[in-house]
């Protein structure tokens, strides 16, 4: 095991959670201003989306966190064998516990059984931290999804009669522009899409969930994913549901399409939802746990 | 379609004159109420606090501080229709001002704000620290023991900004989006895509 200084791990991962709920990413910011750009002056969208930029500029001065509801917290680290994992996962849970108390997290794991509150953001599979062996350098993406959007997310199997959709790119397109469609403003749009075609029940969801770390302008290395992405993005602009639903010419910000392999039996489309609000950084760590650089 | 200036509780002139598409500014003092607050009042417990033309507001804030230092650092709102099996019976039982949170109401809501003359007021979703400086301190917390997401804020604000996008008219913004959106579905979807290369 390569030993690291756990008080430097513990810095790391607490400015990895900080700055994930208080400094909106600049890929996003960017898309919000190029939408902004869109609208008509003075028009809802364009209000909507100008109380939305002085909120998150606000919360990056501040160091306060862009939305009360901070979400689930999510974290993939990657990895070499010989890292003691169980020691980042314990650096991540002391994080979001001090941050909770802060108020830089709200408290966001209930029982679902009792009803009550643990206060302090963990419970039974809180947080998820899904490890993924790897070469190195140590590498933690973590992200903060809220509840609005984890609702409107969805999955399909195909084929579906009733969106006369088919196991094919057509089928996905289809389904893809439906859940943009069901959610209207309720995922707090403008948001991003990411979607895990094939899989399984399970995977998809996790793909999908993945996918929402790229970055905004890092092109698919598929050719027709590519193609189909600007296709969904375009046509779903066109739906006029615009900035949390009350109308307007941007209603998506992005999409991710990832493709899994899937059952013969089985075609899953698996749609993630994120809100304008989308909010995740990665950070590559030394062998000390120290922040080398972030990604 | 105009600027307006409310003060929550409203009286019910105010809160009948309020239509679709009006900006409004909100002051004066206004309550939180989610999942677990709406459950309770709409199944027969009592209100720690008269809500009569009160500004109803979804939203589970952050606060931090202890009582007498409380203030709170995040308060956008929650989706609405989680409340939508409630509301109904908390408006009626009430008589709130108005019902604000985001992303509308359904039908039986809809009802129930024609029913009483009152407004839904939809505020920005996700614009938490925007909208918590516009409140200007914390009166008082009831019902603690839902967790404090999910207790009563009483809340001072000062020009809170929203938009009335469902009235005592019965006209909803949400429903228009929902029509005019699923018939531009409808025309997007009756061309496909072609085949990819093989």
């Amino acid at each position: 095991m390569i030993p690291m200084d756990s008080s430097k791990l513990g810095r790391s991962m607490y400015e990895l959670m900080m700055r994930t709920s208080t400094e909106l990413p600049e890929d996003v910011t960017c898309a919000l201003e190029k939408a902004r750009e869109r609208e008509p002056v003075h028009s809802t969208a364009a209000n909507t989306l100008d109380i939305i930029l002085k909120s998150a500029e606000l919360s990056r001065a501040n160091r306060l966190p862009i939305c009360q509801d901070t979400g689930v917290p999510f974290a993939v680290v990657r990895a070499p064998q010989a890292v003691d994992t169980a020691e980042i996962t314990r650096a991540l849970v002391s994080a979001l516990k001090t941050l909770t108390i802060e108020g830089v997290l709200r408290q966001n794991c209930v029982d679902p059984v009792n009803g009550s509150n643990s206060g302090d953001n963990t419970g039974p599979h809180v947080p998820q931290v899904h490890y993924e062996p790897s070469e190195g350098p140590i590498r933690v993406d973590f992200m903060l999804k809220g509840g609005g959007s984890e609702n409107v997310s969805t999955q399909y199997s195909l084929p579906c009669d009733e969106l006369r959709a088919g196991r094919d790119l057509e089928g996905v397109r289809r389904c893809v522009l439906d859940a943009v469609f069901k959610a209207q403003g309720r995922g707090c749009a403008p948001g991003f899409i990411s979607v895990c075609i094939g899989g399984d029940r399970a995977s998809g969801y996790l793909v999908a969930k993945k996918g929402l770390f790229r970055k905004l302008g890092e092109a698919n290395p598929d050719v027709d994913l590519a193609r189909l992405e600007s296709v969904i993005t375009e046509e779903a602009n066109m739906l006029g549901i615009g900035p949390m639903g009350l109308g307007g010419n941007t209603t998506l910000l992005g999409c991710a399409l990832n493709a899994a392999g899937r059952h013969p039996a089985s075609f899953f489309v698996t749609v993630s939802y994120s809100c304008w609000a989308t909010r995740r950084y990665s950070v590559e760590l030394d062998e000390t746990g120290g922040v080398a650089r972030w990604l | 379609m105009a600027l307006r200036r409310i003060r929550s509780p409203m009286d019910p002139e105010t809160a009948a004159s309020l239509a679709v598409g009006d900006t409004v500014l909100v002051s004066g003092r206004i309550v939180t109420g989610r999942d677990q607050v709406h459950r309770y009042l709409a199944s027969g417990g009592e209100s720690p606090l008269d809500l009569t033309g009160m500004v109803l507001y979804h939203c589970g804030p952050i606060v931090v501080g202890d009582a007498g230092s409380h203030r709170v650092v995040a308060a956008g709102p929650t989706t609405s229709m989680r409340e939508e099996p409630y509301q109904a019976d908390v408006i009626a039982r009430f008589k709130p001002g108005a019902v604000m949170g985001k992303g509308g109401m359904g039908e039986r809501t809809s009802k129930a704000l024609v029913e009483h003359g009152i407004p839904y007021l939809h505020a920005t979703g996700g614009a938490a620290v925007y909208l918590a400086s516009c409140i200007e301190r914390v009166e008082g917390v009831y019902l603690e023991e839902f967790g404090r997401p999910e207790a009563m804020w009483v809340l001072c604000v000062r020009d809170l900004p929203a938009l009335v996008t469902m009235d005592g008219k019965g006209a909803s913004l949400h429903r228009h989006i929902l029509d005019r959106s699923a018939s531009m579905l409808k025309r997007v979807l009756e061309s496909t895509l072609t085949p990819p290369r093989t």
